[in-house]
């Protein structure tokens, strides 16, 4: 992110702790004017608390929320300049499609002549004019969702809260809504922090992702940067298909490494980034589309695999290699020429800048160790 | 041939299971209710019935005695629900957003006087309320009167043991709609500006609004009815329909007129509940179907 970007929300050290459940640890986040970040992760890895505490509705156990500056963390959801789409969209029932969006209007005693005014232009906005005096019950799905959204838009709120507004719709109108969701904040220029377990979605429409796991935030980077160079295995895992290898470092030579790995050896790149040391437990991740094949050992690579099988997908060839070790590595490829034939004995081999190396989890905790060890925290 | 033998094997334990409801039903509840029907079209001569067709019953229903007696079962009916309202929903409000033990203490305060009958109940309230009862000696004791007060045989003793007697139906039917009230739509409330009165006025209220309607029906048609309350509390000082009706049978020995009044009263119940259902409301509340 440039500098000149101005913050908006600032999470600062929060922990939330329900009982025994540490649902959010240390987490310090900063979100900038107008982005849409993506908060990403499998349920239960404490993205939604997020979520509720920036929206007021969970208080943070320890730490700060910043909005635009000044500290809200103890403030009702109704003291802040913020608004929630919820993902079962919360519409009262008893009121109309007008009474609905008119709703945080009337809680501000607009007159009568601006919200009536304000309420259609939003409805033109989620070209849902005409609906006004319909109820919820009678509307889509993907009506309903339109409606949550103006509901909140209409307030000009400074951060819009979307906490998985798209889980309830089927696929095609998801895709639809995604572009739709993407087109309107580039359009108001409202900053979005959404909430979402689908990667495609997160990948398609955010312009910076937050990736959960378990509570701790993995990587917080631009969906290009979080698929091509994940920070954790968790991450590289999570996000498309990976092939990830428990290897050692074997030799370091300048900026190329050779790691082992349990069925043979290969190779890997360093840059003043990322440093290791020999005999350092490092993961090697390759996307199947990288993985490639040869009839012949092809230096710095010694794994050998048997192609088991193959799937087509569409467009794309899948191919499962079966190594020794039983390990199965995915490869992909869009012509069925380059795809390797079933049964064929293969090496295993990638270009060396496709490989991402990923300190392994175990490596960290002996480093937490040590610095408790040297009296830190 | 197979699918006929097929057919009764089918048909023998359905009928086997319902037969003893239906004919229960029959004999219980259509029969007793044809028979009121019937009689109260007959006449009387004093002592027994006389078995021929008239209308005089239900002329007679418009008597003014009988419309003063009308009237106070209407206003006693009125603020027994009124009173049942304002004093049910907090209590239904406070369970459903307690927790789950306290909870559990409140439904079990509330359920096991259910369990007794509820003329021994009221003849409990007499040792309290009465002239020589608990609470005068106390007061009398304290100096804070002088002569012991008149709270027994009032009509507000009558409407003290409605509403102790009643005040269950709207409690149950409040809490029912209050703890299955989707709790985002309250944050949502609040995170549209709206601050916790609001909450409740806009959104709570009117969506827990069936629950105190059903509640309301449950009370105010027994209220007309319960002539043992009147009996007990009022000492018979204050009639009401349900007292009517039971003198009819008991002391003037017409039954013709009393079966014609209790067929008012199913008339103006139903209709009543029609009117519940007009308005959208759901029989089930009402524990009906």
């Amino acid at each position: 992110m440039s500098e000149d970007k101005k913050p908006i929300v600032e999470i600062k050290g929060v922990n939330k702790i329900y009982g025994d459940n540490h649902v959010v640890h240390d987490l310090n986040l900063t979100v900038y004017e107008g982005e849409f970040l993506t908060m990403l992760g499998p349920s239960g890895c404490g993205k939604t608390t997020i979520l509720r505490m920036i929206g007021g509705f969970e208080e943070p156990t320890e730490g700060m929320i910043y909005l635009e500056g000044e500290r809200v963390d103890t403030k009702e959801p109704f003291q802040r300049n913020v608004n929630t789409v919820f993902q079962s969209y919360a519409l009262f029932p008893h009121m109309n499609i007008f009474q609905n969006i008119a709703y945080g209007l009337k809680m501000k005693k607009v007159s009568k002549s601006e919200m009536k005014e304000r309420v259609e232009e939003i409805l033109h906005l989620v070209q849902l004019n005409g609906f006004e005096k319909r109820y919820p019950s009678q509307l889509s799905g993907g009506q309903k969702q339109r409606v949550a959204i103006a509901r909140a838009l209409i307030n000009r709120p400074k951060v819009l809260l979307l906490d998985e507004p798209l889980g309830a719709l089927d696929l095609k109108l998801r895709k639809e809504m995604q572009i739709e969701l993407k087109n309107l904040q580039k359009k108001l220029g409202i900053t979005f922090i959404y909430v979402t377990h689908d990667q495609e979605e997160a990948l398609t429409m955010s312009d910076r992702i937050a990736i959960m796991n378990q509570g701790y935030l993995d990587q917080l980077d631009t969906p290009e940067t979080v698929y091509e160079r994940p920070a954790t295995r968790f991450v590289a895992d999570f996000i498309g298909e990976s092939n990830i290898f428990e290897t050692v470092i074997n030799k370091i030579s300048g900026d190329t490494v050779n790691v082992g790995l349990e069925v043979g050896n290969a190779l890997g790149l360093i840059d003043e980034n990322f440093s290791v040391n020999m005999s350092e437990m490092v993961y090697a991740c390759v996307r199947p589309e990288k993985i490639k094949v040869s009839k012949t050992e092809v230096k710095g690579f010694t794994i050998l695999g048997k192609v088991k099988e193959q799937i087509y997908v569409g467009n794309v060839i899948k191919s499962n290699i079966i190594l020794v070790n039983g390990q199965v590595v995915k490869l992909s490829r869009m012509d069925i020429d380059e795809a390797p034939k079933i049964g064929d004995i293969v090496y295993i081999y990638w270009d060396v800048e496709d490989v991402v190396l990923i300190k392994s989890r175990g490596f960290m905790i002996h480093n937490i160790i040590e610095n408790a060890r040297l009296g830190g925290d | 041939m197979s699918n006929g033998s097929k057919k009764r094997k089918n048909t023998v334990p359905l009928l086997a299971t319902i037969s003893p409801v239906a004919i229960w039903l029959l004999l219980l509840v259509a029969a007793p209710l044809l028979y009121v029907f019937f009689l109260s079209f007959m006449a009387t001569d004093g002592y027994n019935v006389v078995f021929k067709f008239n209308l005089d019953n239900y002329k007679n229903l418009l008597n003014p005695t009988y419309l003063e007696i009308y009237r106070n079962s209407f206003i006693i009916a009125f603020f027994t629900t009124l009173i049942c309202i304002l004093l049910g929903y907090p209590f239904a409000y406070i369970m459903a957003s307690v927790g789950k033990r306290s909870k559990t203490i409140m439904m079990i305060m509330l359920m096991v006087p259910f369990w007794t009958n509820s003329l021994i109940r009221l003849n409990g309230w007499k040792t309290i309320l009465g002239k020589t009862g608990v609470l005068n000696s106390l007061l009398l004791s304290m100096g804070i009167i002088g002569e012991p007060l008149e709270i027994l045989y009032t009509r507000g003793a009558v409407l003290l043991g409605m509403v102790y007697t009643l005040i269950p139906y709207m409690i149950l039917p409040t809490f029912a709609s209050i703890d299955k009230l989707d709790g985002t739509l309250l944050e949502a409330s609040g995170d549209l500006g709206a601050n916790k009165l609001h909450t409740f006025l806009h959104v709570t209220l009117p969506l827990t609004f069936p629950g105190i309607f059903s509640g309301s029906i449950m009370i105010f048609i027994p209220c007309l009815g319960f002539f043992f309350v009147s009996d007990i509390m009022g000492g018979g000082k204050s009639q009401l329909i349900g007292n009517l009706i039971e003198n009819q049978f008991k002391a003037a020995n017409n039954w013709p007129f009393g079966a014609a009044l209790s067929v008012m009263l199913i008339a103006l119940i139903l209709i009543m509940v029609a009117i519940y259902k007009k308005s959208g409301g759901d029989m089930e509340d009402l524990g009906v179907m």
